[in-house]
This record gives C-alpha cells, structure tokens and sequence, in this order.
C-alpha cells in the first residue's frame, strides 16, 4: 500500500507544480495584458487615489493641481482658469480618461518616469512615485491675451517661440472648462461632456490643431518661399498686371479681391496680395509645387506637437494631379482649393520664415520637475522641417514687412517695432470668409511668431477681411507680450 | 553502584520533535506578527496598538496546541503545526486586511479550532478507536450530508447553495465535517475488503472480476454523497469527494483499473452534469472564456486574475492593493488577494506550505504500520491536498471554479474546525506511528 500512496502523493505535487505555472503565467505572463486592460478598475484606483503633479505655465501659474479631498477618491484635480488653458491641459476624468497634456505627459506627473523615480535616494527609499511638475512653454500673459485679444468670437490664436518651437500660447474659441470632466460623480460628469458633445460649436475640439481651414492668402508665403527656392520666380519678376487669370482645362476664371486690377513685380503682388500672380505661380510650379509642400509641412505628417490626441495632418496640392487638376494648382497658389490647414501649421510656416526657413518641432513641454524643482528633463530644440533657404526666408520676411507697413496688414503694426506678417481672408462657399494673419515680431530680431484666425469675419461677417479682423488680434497679442516680456 | 538507565529513543525523539516544534513555532509568530504590523504600516506610521495582544493570543494558542502534544501525542510529527499555522496566520491578516469584522469571527472560529483540535486529541486515543465504529461513523457521515436538504429551519440556502444547516444559534457547513467521516469508514471498509478488491473473487475466462456484493456498500456511500452534493449544487465538494474515494481505492488496491474507471466515471458524471444542469455549464464556459461576459458571469474570475496580475512578481504589499474589487475575496478568492499583496513570491509560497503539509501527511501514511492508519492518513491528506488545488486551480483558472475554501487561510468556521480536526487525526496517527517504530 505504501507504494500506491508514494505514487498519489507524488499526484498530489504534480498538481501543486501545475498550480505554480499557472500561476507564473498569470502572475508574470499575463500581468502587463491585464494591468493595462481599461476594464481594470484598478487602473483607476492606481492612478487617481493618488497624487499628481501640477502643471504650471513657464512664469509659474498653476494651471492644473489635484488637492487631498474627503471622498472615496480622496484626490481631485483642478484646472484654476477652466476654460483658458482646456485644450492645453485637457483633462484627468475617472469618466472619460486623459487628455491633452493629462494624457501625454501622464507618466511624468504621476511620477512614474526613470529620471524622477531614481532621481534621489530618498524616494527610492520611501517607494513611493514622486509626482513631477510640468512646466509649460505657454506664457500666461500671452494666452490671456489671446483669449482677450479674440472675444467672443469664433476662431485660435497660435503662438510659437520662433528660436525653441516652444508653445507660447495656443487658444481658441469656444473652449471648455475641463473641471467638470474631472468630477467624482459621474452623473455631475457625463451631464457636462455630453453637454459639451451636443453643442454645435464644438467646444472640446482645439480649433488650433484640431481643425482645418483653407489659408485664404495666408498661404502665400508658402507659395512664395517655393517659388523663390525653385527658381520659379525672385521677387523682381513681373507679372501682368489682370483682373482675372484664365484658368486651362476650365471656363472659369480666378479673379482678383474686390475685382481689382493688380499685378507687377513679385513683391508688389505680395504686399497687394495679388491672386491672379499668385494664381499663375501655382501653375508655373505645377508639380513641384505639390512635392515641395512637403517640406512647409503639408500633405505629410502633422506636425509631432507633445499633445494627445495628435495634431492632424494639413492638405495641399496633391502630387501627380496636375495634369488633371491644374486649376486646383491656381487656386492652391492663394490658399484655396485643395488646401485645408491647421492654425497650428500656419504659425510654423510663419515661425520657420523667422528662424531662416527652418521650422522647429513644435511643443509645450518646457521642462519636468522633481518635487524639490530640480529639472529631470528639459526641451531640447529641434528641427522639425527645413522649409526654404536663408535668403528666400529673407526675401520673404522683407515682403512681409511691407505687407504690415504698406499693404493689406497695416493693422497689425506696433509702435516701436517692426512687424512683418501675412493677411488671408479665405472664401467660404455660402458664407462670410474667414479671416487670417500670419506673422512675427521683431522683425529684425524674430522672437514670436502668430497665425489667428477668425472664423467666418467674426463680428464683420461678409465686408471682413483678414487686415481688418484678424490683424488686429494679432497686433494685439504681440504687442501685449512684447511689452511684458521684451527685456 | 547504580547503572544508568538506557536513553529511551521514543522519549528522545518526542524531546527533539518538541523541541522542533517551538522552534518552528516562534518563526511563524514572528511571521504572522510582521505581517500583521505591515498591514497597519500600509495606512500609517504607527504600530498598531493590539499587535502585542494579538501576538500573545496566537502564542498562547500555540502553546496549548504545543503543550497539549507534549502530553498526549508527544512524538509526533513536529511540521503539522508550525505549517497549519503559518497558514492560519496568513489567511488571518489577509482576512483582517479584508474587512476587520470578519477577521474577529475567524479568530473566534480558530479559537473552537484548537478546541477541537485538543478535544480530538483528547478523545481519540488511537486511531484503531475509528476504525471500530466505522459504520456508525459512515451513518453519521450521511446524515451530516443530508442536514442542509433538510427543510427550513435547519436546511439553508446560502449563494444559491444549499449546504449550511442551522442547529440552535449555530450556522455551519456539516459538509466540512461529513468528509472526514466519509474518509474514515471508507479507510476502515476497504482495508477490510482490500484484498478481495485486488484480486477480484469471481473469473470469466482469463479476467477476475471483483464480486459487485463487495462494491456495493462503497457504490452506495459514494453515490449518495455525489448525490447530495449536486441537489446542494456544491460541485467543489462533489468533485473533492470523488477524487478523495477514487484514490483511497487505488491506493488500498494498487490497482490502476480503479484510477481509470474513476477517471471514466468522473467522465461520464460531468457530461451528465453538464447536460442536466444550467449552473455546471455556465460554469464550464465562463472556465474556457470568461470575457464573453465579463460584467456577468465571467466577473469573478475576471477580477481574480486582475488581482493575480496586479500583484505581478513582488505584490503590491499588503495593504496597498484593492483586492476586495473581487467578489468573496475572504473566502473563495482569498487566494486572489494574497496574490495581489504578495505577489508571485507570495503566492508560490503558500503553494510550497501547502505541499509540505501535504508531505508531512503522506509521510505520516507511509510511517505508520497498521494498514487503516496508513489509509485513513493519505485519505486525509488526499481532502487537504485536492481541496487546495481545487479551489487554487479555479481562482487561476486553471481548472473551472467551483467555490471551496482554501484550508487554513480561507475564512470560514466550519472548514477551520474541520480542518483542525483532520490535523489533530494526523497528528494522533503520526505518534503512533513513531510509537510503534521506536517505542517500548
């Protein structure tokens, strides 16, 4: 009998050995599957019963904190200027997850990065997760302005640092306030988002890097910066002087603002914002004009902004067509037609005029913080697109300067310092335009670069123009910035 | 002159098995009390206030249990209980890290335990004494079995189960019980039958065939347990019985045959099982996928191998974790929620303290020189062994989950002091064994 028992026994560890293995899969094999599985609730206990770093502007103000509150939670996050930095911060929802900077930077102000959990002994020590502060590129002065600057009308102001790529401010209109996503009782919450979702204005969507317009004349620095690269056309090249340009393959015509007769040399056309020469640029380049967009960052990756979700893709001429389409080709010569762009990429095509055709990866993290404010990370500039030369980029900037001391943008000038910039005022098929400016300011000595646009002529309606409408916001914004904070 | 008595050997391994045992014992004391501080440590820097009591009543139980061995089983085994309770310990912080209320029933219930467990002791001065009475024991077995279908008030229906009885004040699972009277009349009537099972009595041609008269009292016994266990739709328990019968008789015959004939019954009673009742198939399909619906059925399981995962290698610590989001994380899924705080490291711990329980009984079965004890031993070593892999394999699932305790850890009054019952046997059996080996 012993020896029938010896042969159960051993049974017996045969199944505690499976019990072992079945639980090194689960416990091992399985683990990262099933702590990560949004069904977990423990994904939500681990990451909101917990502190959470702020997130700060670049001059300190705290644009996102969570306090200790007395609920099952036990933690809140806050957004002190609610709707003015929304579509920056975006929001921390037990209802609807992350977003925004919540989102990408995530590991950061929980304290789950490398640098921040083995950044001192002490921490290691004490195991917990350190949660990091997110300084943001963003200047207080600058996005307040903005929101200022804008009103209640419906548009975005983007503004970039043209030396880092750094976010300066970026708002648009209408926004939200992410505090109630944040809330603990999710009926409070789902009452907001879906509030939110049903409006027609789209209130959670960022204007700024969400939409897409057409550029209107905006887009003629582009034009113009692949013309001159090409050698396609230098500024002195005159064009005729028409009323409308006569489009192949079509009856149809492109006509100039308002009718006007205008033409002359390419810097006249410029500061005139001429479309019949801008019309005849586009079909001059034909193909080219298609691949070299590319390189404005058009028709190719959206710009990689630290923001979740992503910023999504600008359109242009799309390469191979020409031949098809070639009145497409005129109509994207002065931003119409087939191009559709974010605010966010207009104010890189401005940017990269004023860093000497070099666009810069776009960004709002600044640096991260220990608790103690020791820096375990900081933005490191980088290029993101060579656009155009040097001396296209200086050709261009003179033509923009022109633009605001003589022409269509004169509304954007400030006192004491040269502006240079670019008016649009896109056509909308049954509607009012929208209207546009791009630019940067110093001239001279580039510091921010803007895009702004309002949609549908805000309180003008159909008589707006971009000089007249959007300019000003312009004009505004940068004067308030470079005001605080020239040196 | 004098002449120096010769050094009695049993007196002399009763000595050093004791000796081994406080041993053993201080170890787990301090085990359990350190859990028990990091526990509290988890909400705050402060020892708790009761650890020293605590600490003193889980001494003080121990010393009765050790004292009460010294007296009456001395040189038995000295595992069983520093093993039992290193796992009471741990079931008992898990239970209090759990929910506190319950914690304070269960140390109540491990209080009855060591009662019983000396009460065993106490009454039960040599196995033989069982094997006496094994009919009366195998009626009680029986009836203890039926007590839930019994009408209301007695019988009870608790989670869709019916297997609690209500005697006087007094709530309990008499299942818990029938299985160790089950294992003693089954170990009394197979070896009494033993050799007429083996060799089989009747020939048709070149096959013995085992006279069915021998079989039926077992088939009787048997089917009526399996029986019960499905009216009271408590497969864990049906299936621990099966196996426990089905390998008492292998192993009193050494007869594979019977492996394989339980085998192809268990075959043909699941696929009954599975045909007849919505319950088995529900449960057999939540075993294959759970995530066909993972808000309903499939919850449990779902939530268990949440936990399992989140406790990865190391565990979050205990404490720190959120295993009460699983369902009946005190009783079925405690194993769950020690995988949560304790992780992998943990959880192969418990696996490793079971398996040497396991051992230390099977050690005992081998040990022993008289044919019941050595079945009744492995008998109950089988329950305390299947029982743990049942109810581990379903929380893993490993195997589809059929609600059991976990001995020791789970809480539960009536497998606490069923279970201290089948220790206290154990023990009883292992002096002897030890007796008759080196004894006068």
């Amino acid at each position: 009998m012993t020896d029938s028992i010896r042969k159960v026994g051993l049974g017996i560890v045969a199944l505690m050995m499976l019990l072992c293995a079945q639980l090194t899969y689960v416990q091992l094999g399985r683990a990262e599957e099933l702590n990560a599985d949004p069904a977990n609730i423990r994904l939500v206990l681990r990451d909101f019963t917990r502190g959470r770093g702020p997130i700060v502007t670049a001059d300190g103000v705290v644009i996102a904190d969570t306090v200790v509150v007395d609920d099952e939670i036990g933690f809140q996050r806050r957004y002190p200027f609610g709707p003015l930095y929304a579509h920056i911060t975006g929001y921390q929802s037990l209802r609807y997850g992350l977003s925004g900077l919540e989102r990408s930077y995530d590991a950061a102000l929980l304290g789950r990065e490398f640098q921040l959990q083995f950044g001192d002994l002490g921490t290691i020590l004490t195991a917990e997760d350190p949660e990091g502060t997110l300084v943001t590129t963003i200047d207080s002065i600058g996005q307040t302005a903005a929101r200022d600057a804008l009103g209640d009308r419906t548009g975005s102001v983007v503004v970039i640092d043209v030396k880092t790529g750094g976010l300066v401010a970026m708002y648009s209109n209408p926004t939200y306030d992410p505090t109630y996503l944040a809330l603990h009782d999710a009926n409070a919450t789902e009452v907001a988002f879906d509030a939110f979702n049903a409006d027609p204005t789209n209130p959670m969507r960022s204007r700024a890097y969400r939409e897409r317009y057409a550029p209107g004349s905006t887009f003629k620095v582009v034009t113009t910066g692949i013309a001159l690269d090409t050698g396609v056309a230098t500024p002195d090249r005159v064009f005729p002087r028409l009323k409308e340009l006569e489009l192949p393959l079509t009856d149809r015509t492109l006509s100039n603002f308002g009718d006007q007769t205008c033409g002359g040399t390419l810097a006249q056309s410029f500061r005139d914002s001429c479309n019949t020469t801008f019309g005849q640029l586009g079909l001059d380049l034909a193909e080219q004009f298609a691949s070299e967009v590319e390189q404005y960052g058009i028709n190719t990756a959206p710009p990689p902004l630290d923001l979740d979700p992503p910023s999504v893709r600008s359109e242009g001429p799309i390469r191979g067509t020409f031949e098809r389409e070639a009145p497409l080709f005129a109509q994207a010569g002065i931003g119409q037609g087939p191009v559709a762009v974010t605010p966010l990429a207009m104010a890189l095509v401005a940017q990269g005029v004023a860093n000497g055709g070099q666009i810069l990866v776009p960004h709002l993290m600044g640096e991260i913080q220990d608790r103690d404010g020791q820096v375990v990370e900081r933005w490191a500039p980088r290029r993101w697109k060579t656009a155009m030369s040097p001396s296209a980029a200086a050709d261009v900037t003179a033509m923009m300067i022109d633009v605001v001391a003589n022409g269509t943008g004169t509304r954007a000038q400030i006192p004491g310092v040269q502006v240079a910039g670019k008016t649009g005022t896109a056509q909308q098929p049954g509607g009012a335009p929208h209207a546009w400016f791009i630019g940067f300011a110093p001239a001279a000595s580039p510091q921010y670069a803007i895009a702004v646009i309002v949609e549908r002529g805000g309180e003008l309606g159909d008589d707006a123009t971009g000089g007249r409408v959007a300019a000003p916001v312009a004009q505004q914004v940068l004067s308030t910035l470079l005001s605080h904070r020239t040196p | 002159m004098t002449v120096a008595a010769a050094p009695d050997p049993y007196r002399l391994l009763a000595r050093a098995r004791r000796r081994s045992e406080i041993g053993l014992g201080l170890h787990v004391l301090v085990f359990v009390a350190a859990a028990y501080a990091l526990l509290a440590l988890a909400d705050g820097p402060t020892i708790p206030p009761d650890l020293p009591a605590i600490a003193a009543v889980i001494a003080g139980m121990y010393v009765v249990v050790h004292l009460t061995i010294r007296r009456l089983a001395p040189a038995a085994d000295p595992t069983f209980v520093p093993l039992v309770a290193a796992l009471n310990g741990i079931g008992f912080v898990t239970i209090t890290r759990l929910d506190r209320d319950l914690a304070r029933i269960q140390a109540t219930w491990v209080l009855v335990g060591v009662v019983v467990f000396v009460g065993v002791l106490v009454v039960v001065r040599e196995i033989a004494l069982l094997e006496r009475y094994r009919y009366t024991l195998g009626l009680l077995g029986i009836a203890f079995l039926l007590l839930p279908l019994a009408p209301p008030p007695v019988g009870r229906t608790i989670n869709d189960a019916r297997i609690w009885a209500k005697i006087g004040p007094v709530s309990f699972q008499p299942g818990e019980i029938a299985k160790v009277l089950l294992v003693a009349f089954f170990a009394a009537y197979l070896v009494e039958k033993r050799e007429l099972l083996a060799r089989g009595s009747r020939r048709i041609g070149r096959l013995h065939i085992v006279d069915p008269k021998h079989l039926g009292p077992l088939f009787l016994v048997w089917g009526v347990s399996i029986l019960v266990m499905v009216a009271e739709k408590d497969l864990g328990s049906s299936l621990l019985l099966f196996s426990v019968f089905t390998t008492m008789l292998y192993m009193a015959t050494s007869r594979g045959v019977y492996l394989l004939g339980g085998l192809a019954l268990f075959a043909i009673g699941a696929t009954i099982a599975f045909r007849l009742f919505d319950h088995v198939q529900t449960r057999v399909d939540i075993w294959l996928d759970p995530w066909t619906d993972p808000g309903g059925t499939g919850y449990q399981v779902i939530q268990s191998w949440y936990a399992f995962a989140a406790g990865g290698l190391g565990g979050t610590g205990l404490g720190l974790g959120a295993p009460d989001k699983v369902p009946y994380a005190a009783t079925d899924f405690i194993f769950s929620a020690i995988g949560e705080e304790l992780g992998l490291l943990g959880t192969l711990a418990v696996v490793a303290t079971l398996l040497l329980l396991v051992g230390s009984g099977f050690r005992t079965a081998i040990d022993s020189s008289r044919p019941f004890n050595q079945l009744f031993c492995a008998g109950l070593t089988v329950i305390l062994g299947v029982q743990s892999f049942i109810i581990i394999g379903g929380v893993t699932r490993l195997i589809p989950l059929t609600g059991i305790t976990l001995p020791f850890v789970s809480y539960g009054g009536s497998s606490l002091v069923a279970n201290f019952a089948i220790i206290a046997l154990l023990v009883r059996a292992s002096d002897e064994a030890a007796r008759r080996r080196v004894g006068p």
